[in-house]
């Protein structure tokens, strides 16, 4: 019996959409699952990494240049970046349970959620355009291109150089997660998701909260604390 | 009994014999198109041996360039790109996905008894973000060359060369995600995908290094990612992260560079160190001395790896305290490696050795590694590393690690794993005379660079004083008895694949589970799924009896 025939035919498993099927090298659907959730875990795990390094330069450039540290920050727009963190962390909660939703075979639920997640994801990069343009315009720019007047302390090309690389980069990956949003909600609306196989959306809903977690990390760093 | 097995003795139904992975479809496409992990490990290893050929020139180019004190055959700045090129073809293209993305790929599924890796589809995007890494690599040397070093120093690579930086480093970004994409893989693969009965302590010791590299390649891998993003857009943009004339750190580069490139140095050698074993076990017919040591001294040399990094920065200007710590540290890792060179050793006590070709490759990479392992406690030593520091002595060490120990490794588990792969034998007595010609080519280039370092040559010269003329000439001698061995490795292997003698399925008589298929496999690698009962070095009872 193949592992396809063996899956399909296994009790409880008849609710799997006619999409799926167990690729060759699996024994079982739960191996398939199991091993794909444990690829994002370890996906993750390498995005923490990719950020440590910069947390790590903010770190050390911080207790560098304290003074100018805290003189850039006050050029950040905290509202704007609070109202980025309350729409990210909305987001999390409806992929959570867009998540939820899909295991409970509430397909048109899932898309609602998704298309909400995806809305928030939007508006995020929206405000985060409004933000750049700010700082474009006030000269407020990296290294060798800050041209703005009027600060005291030296070297404050370095905060902004750490800011705009480490927002340029999460929002690289709200992108590439609005992306991933958008492929799980096609294919939820074509019913390919089951309490059985859920798999694509839990993946992507991982993906999605570590984006969420590292913004709020950033946030009280380079808004709040300085 | 097993240099006579033929596909039938295994128990193969009359449908799949004749038929394998290689003749199963025909046509490029069917291969640029695969899945298969065994394809896609031949891929791998036809890439990285261009990317040896490549990094091999440009090798005997340096050499021949040092052949004289002053000018030989290329001007200063063209001999920057020269080793440059090299060591960043070497280090990149070669070394780090050597063993694992080609040896790696094609047997670690086949060694658990699975039918493939976790992810065949990530697994083909690991290749061909591996060949789009390479291409830009490429691009480099055609639109200008790299003359940085393979380690991209700041603030020369990120402001004053005028060679092609970007697109290089862009290069071994892209080349990142293709490894952090392998290991990953790996990972998961040994986690999920186990036949039955086929425990962790069960599995060949080469996969427990391959599970420490890949540990490696997805912790350390990243920060190589941003360092280099971070390197790309100073350059790019003068961001000012690492240019002092606007309050950036150079030093700090240093850091996630080495945070990288050190435990990367793990992810070369533990490979190497894990085919050793497979070789010296199934070539002295004798049961591994110490299975659960070599195991754990794998994942130990993973561990400590990432706590060593600034022992390559003991002259950077980095605190005392710091280099004192990072050198206590950096002895650390000469335990598990000693607990493995003492049961390499205890596993060849009273072994019925055979001087096959794998096993000459085998005993050269305990000789090697030997000196290689030692020469780097005299460099992690803060007081002897301020005089051999950026001398033709690290050269040395790491050349005996990298190339004596890695490289060497790696051609004799190819030689080992060759039958498997191509269904074909090769000639032995030219194999064997390769292996010579290496062997004596690579102690007569190198250890006369230790003689070199010791008494002061710097590295990475263009000219230098006439007194160390004649070891340089004499070492460049020895680079020409290396590179023509090397050339004769390669012409035994192609005739074997044009004229070879058919590879019965274990021509070695070994115990593990890859050899328990025909050669070459199938495509889904065992007809049954295997059961497995017995240990990875164990022979069934009635032959012990």
């Amino acid at each position: 019996m193949s592992a396809k025939a063996e899956a399909l035919g296994g009790a409880g498993e008849s609710k799997l959409s006619p999409q799926f099927h167990v690729a060759h090298h699996f024994d079982k659907a739960d191996t398939q699952f199991d091993a794909g959730r444990m690829g994002v875990w370890l996906f993750l795990v390498t995005e923490i990494l990719l950020f440590g390094g910069l947390f790590c330069a903010f770190a050390i450039f911080r207790s560098k240049y304290f003074p100018s540290f805290v003189e850039a920050h006050h050029h950040l727009d905290r509202v704007m970046g609070g109202i980025n963190t309350i729409v990210l962390i909305t987001s999390s909660f409806t992929m959570a349970l867009a998540v939820r939703s899909a295991q409970k075979n509430e397909t048109k639920k899932t898309t609602l959620l998704l298309a909400i997640t995806l809305a928030c994801a939007a508006m995020f990069l929206v405000v985060k355009y409004f933000e750049y343009s700010h700082k474009i315009h006030d000269g407020l720019l990296p290294g060798g291109n800050f041209t703005a007047a009027d600060f005291a302390s030296g070297h404050p090309g370095i905060f902004f150089a750490i800011y705009f690389m480490m927002t340029g980069i999460h929002g690289v990956h709200v992108v590439i997660g609005m992306g991933l949003i958008l492929w799980i909600l096609l294919r939820n609306q074509k019913s390919e998701f089951s309490s059985r196989y859920y798999a694509p959306v839990e993946n992507v809903g991982l993906y999605w909260h570590l984006v969420d977690l590292v913004w709020i990390f950033l946030f009280p760093l380079l808004y709040l604390v300085g | 009994m097993a240099n006579t097995a033929t596909v039938d003795e295994l128990g193969h139904s009359p449908e799949v014999q004749g038929k394998n992975y290689l003749n199963q479809t025909a046509g490029v496409w069917s291969w640029l198109t695969t899945v298969d992990h065994k394809r896609i490990g031949i891929m791998y290893l036809v890439t990285v041996l261009v990317g040896f050929g490549l990094g091999g020139i440009f090798a005997l180019l340096v050499r021949l360039e040092l052949l004289t004190a002053k000018k030989t055959i290329m001007d200063a700045t063209q001999y920057n790109q020269a080793f440059t090129l090299h060591g960043a073809a070497m280090v990149f293209l070669f070394i780090i996905p050597s063993i694992p993305a080609s040896l790696g790929n094609f047997f670690l599924p086949l060694m658990i008894g699975a039918k493939d890796v976790a992810f065949p589809k990530l697994n083909l995007l690991s290749l061909y973000l591996f060949w789009i890494g390479a291409v830009f690599m490429l691009a480099a040397i055609v639109t200008g060359g790299v003359d940085t070093g393979w380690t991209f120093y700041v603030p020369y690579a990120s402001g004053v060369s005028t060679t092609s930086v970007i697109s290089a480093t862009f290069g071994v970004f892209v080349m990142g995600f293709s490894s952090i994409l392998t290991g990953l893989n790996f990972i998961v693969t040994l986690h999920k995908l186990r036949a039955p009965g086929m425990s962790w302590y069960r599995m060949p010791l080469f996969l427990w290094s391959l599970y420490a590299t890949s540990i490696i390649q997805v912790l350390a891998t990243p920060v190589l990612g941003i360092t280099l993003l971070l390197l790309i857009f100073e350059r790019a943009f003068h961001i000012g992260i690492f240019d002092p004339t606007l309050g950036g750190d150079p030093v700090l580069f240093q850091h996630f560079f080495w945070f990288y490139s050190h435990p990367a140095v793990y992810i070369m050698i533990l490979p190497g160190m894990g085919v050793a074993t497979e070789i010296l076990t199934t070539h002295s017919k004798r049961r591994v001395f110490g299975y659960k040591a070599i195991a754990f001294s794998s994942v130990a040399i993973a561990l400590v790896s990432f706590l060593v990094w600034g022992h390559h920065m003991f002259v950077s200007g980095q605190s005392e305290l710091s280099s004192a710590i990072f050198s206590f540290l950096t002895f650390f890792v000469a335990i598990p490696s000693g607990v493995k060179m003492f049961n390499w050793l205890g596993t060849l006590w009273g072994g019925s050795i055979k001087f096959t070709v794998p096993m000459l490759y085998g005993i050269a990479f305990l000789f090697l590694f030997g000196i290689g392992g030692l020469t780097g406690l005299f460099l992690g030593t803060l007081s002897v590393d301020l005089h051999l520091h950026d001398t033709y002595f690290v050269v040395a060490h790491f050349h005996y690690v990298m190339m004596g120990s890695t490289a060497i490794a790696f051609f004799g588990g190819l030689h080992h794993w060759w039958p498997k792969m191509t269904g074909k034998m090769y000639d032995e007595k030219l194999a064997r005379v390769g292996f010579a010609l290496t062997f004596i080519g690579f102690n007569w280039t190198f250890f006369t660079q230790f003689i070199l370092g010791t008494r002061g040559m710097p590295r990475r010269y263009y000219n230098y004083l006439d007194q160390f003329q004649p070891l340089h000439a004499f070492s460049t001698y020895g680079s020409w008895v290396l590179g023509t061995g090397f050339l004769i490795t390669f012409i035994c292997l192609a005739r074997s694949l044009k004229s070879g003698a058919p590879a019965p399925a274990n021509p070695w008589d070994s115990t593990t589970l890859e050899w328990q298929t025909q050669s070459p496999p199938i495509t889904e690698n065992f007809e049954k799924a295997p059961i497995v009962t017995l240990d990875a070095y164990e022979r069934p009872a009635e032959e012990t009896a």
